[in-house]
């Protein structure tokens, strides 16, 4: 037991290389974003652009944040918080966008 | 219950274990108290993460209900100062990231320098952030404060509005620019709030970097502070598109 819990005790250090990767990854996300701020897309401007937001958080969460390097406790909190986060926006969303159902 | 005592004799003799000065004493081993220490961390940024969400909730929402007003009101927006801003804060996330790396390497000035580059990153985005605000001021877009509707009941009146060939408003509607921008303080003037807290931490953290406080195999700090940091950076990755881009070309 006790050697198990050693281990997954071992502190990961991330190299730099991941960081600078990283880095630029989430500069040409930005102008990917802002690029396609300027596109016509309808309804798909939001979505495009939430899409790559999400891309840019969850690049920083697992790298810069090491929840990726994280023990398991770390990576069940953050998946919980968020899971938990998402209930909560789309359950209020999904109620207020359709109150007014059919009637406009 | 005579037996007691002895066990716990026994069982305090077996807690006085040798450790670095850093652990503290309720902690079996160092791996322990970091984990926990991280847990913990973790927990407040998922309070930060709900506090957030009420405001892009409601931002949402309100979108929702009062499209064309909040589509007019962010064409009010400099896309060229907020784009600036968030290479700024990733940046500003790079030099964090490295300021980890540094302490976990022991590599002191390293660290200071890149603490140093954080703090000077985090007050260019004030500073920007700073630009915006005035032009809001300047052209009474902040809510409450002799907010106008000028620019979107009359388009034609104001150069920005204009340039994007904005319809003009109904007044109802028009009114209801005054709600985007009150999203718009709210939710940036929270963020802002955010990382003049962080900066004065770092300002504190550069100090007792120099003094080598962070090397000597103790990184709790910097890394937990790291977090918040790079937390920060995500709720602005989110701010930015939904703000700014979302509606530039309605």
């Amino acid at each position: 037991m006790s050697e198990q819990h050693e281990q997954e005790h071992e502190h990961h250090i991330v190299s730099p290389k991941i960081y600078v990767t990283i880095f630029f990854a989430l500069l040409v996300l930005t102008t990917a974003t802002v690029a396609a701020s300027f596109v016509e897309m309808g309804v798909f401007n939001p979505i495009v652009a939430l899409a790559i937001a999400v891309v840019k958080a969850v690049l920083v969460v697992l790298f810069f944040m090491h929840v990726k390097y994280s023990t398991k406790l770390t990576k069940l909190t953050v998946g919980a918080g968020i899971f938990t986060f998402l209930v909560l926006i789309s359950l209020t969303l999904a109620d207020y966008f359709t109150r007014a159902w059919g009637r406009w | 219950m005579s037996d007691s005592p002895v066990i716990t004799q026994g069982a305090m003799e077996a807690a006085h274990h040798e450790h670095p000065p850093y652990q503290r004493h309720h902690f079996e081993t160092i791996g322990q108290q970091n984990d926990a220490t991280n847990f913990a961390m973790w927990l407040f940024l998922l309070t930060e993460i709900m506090f957030f969400g009420g405001l892009f909730t409601a931002y949402l929402i309100l979108r929702n209900w009062y499209y064309p007003a909040f589509v007019a009101a962010s064409h009010q927006l400099n896309i060229v100062w907020g784009s600036a801003n968030t290479a700024v804060l990733i940046t500003s996330s790079f030099t964090m990231a490295m300021g980890v790396w540094c302490a976990e390497t022991r590599r002191k000035s390293g660290l200071v320098l890149c603490l140093v580059l954080t703090f000077l990153l985090g007050l260019v985005f004030l500073g920007i952030k700073s630009i915006e605000y005035s032009e809001k001021i300047e052209k009474h877009h902040v809510p409450g404060f002799h907010y106008s509707i000028q620019s979107f009941v009359d388009p034609a009146s104001d150069p920005v509005a204009a340039a994007y060939g904005d319809k003009p408003l109904a007044l109802d509607m028009a009114r209801k620019t005054e709600l985007y921008f009150f999203l718009y303080f709210a939710m940036t003037g929270m963020h802002a709030l955010h990382m003049i807290i962080g900066i004065a931490i770092l300002g504190f953290m550069i100090f007792r970097a120099r003094a080598g406080a962070y090397t000597m195999g103790h990184v709790t700090f910097v890394e937990n502070f790291g977090l918040y940091w790079h937390f920060v950076d995500i709720v602005w990755i989110f701010l930015f598109p939904l703000l700014y881009l979302i509606s530039r070309h309605q």
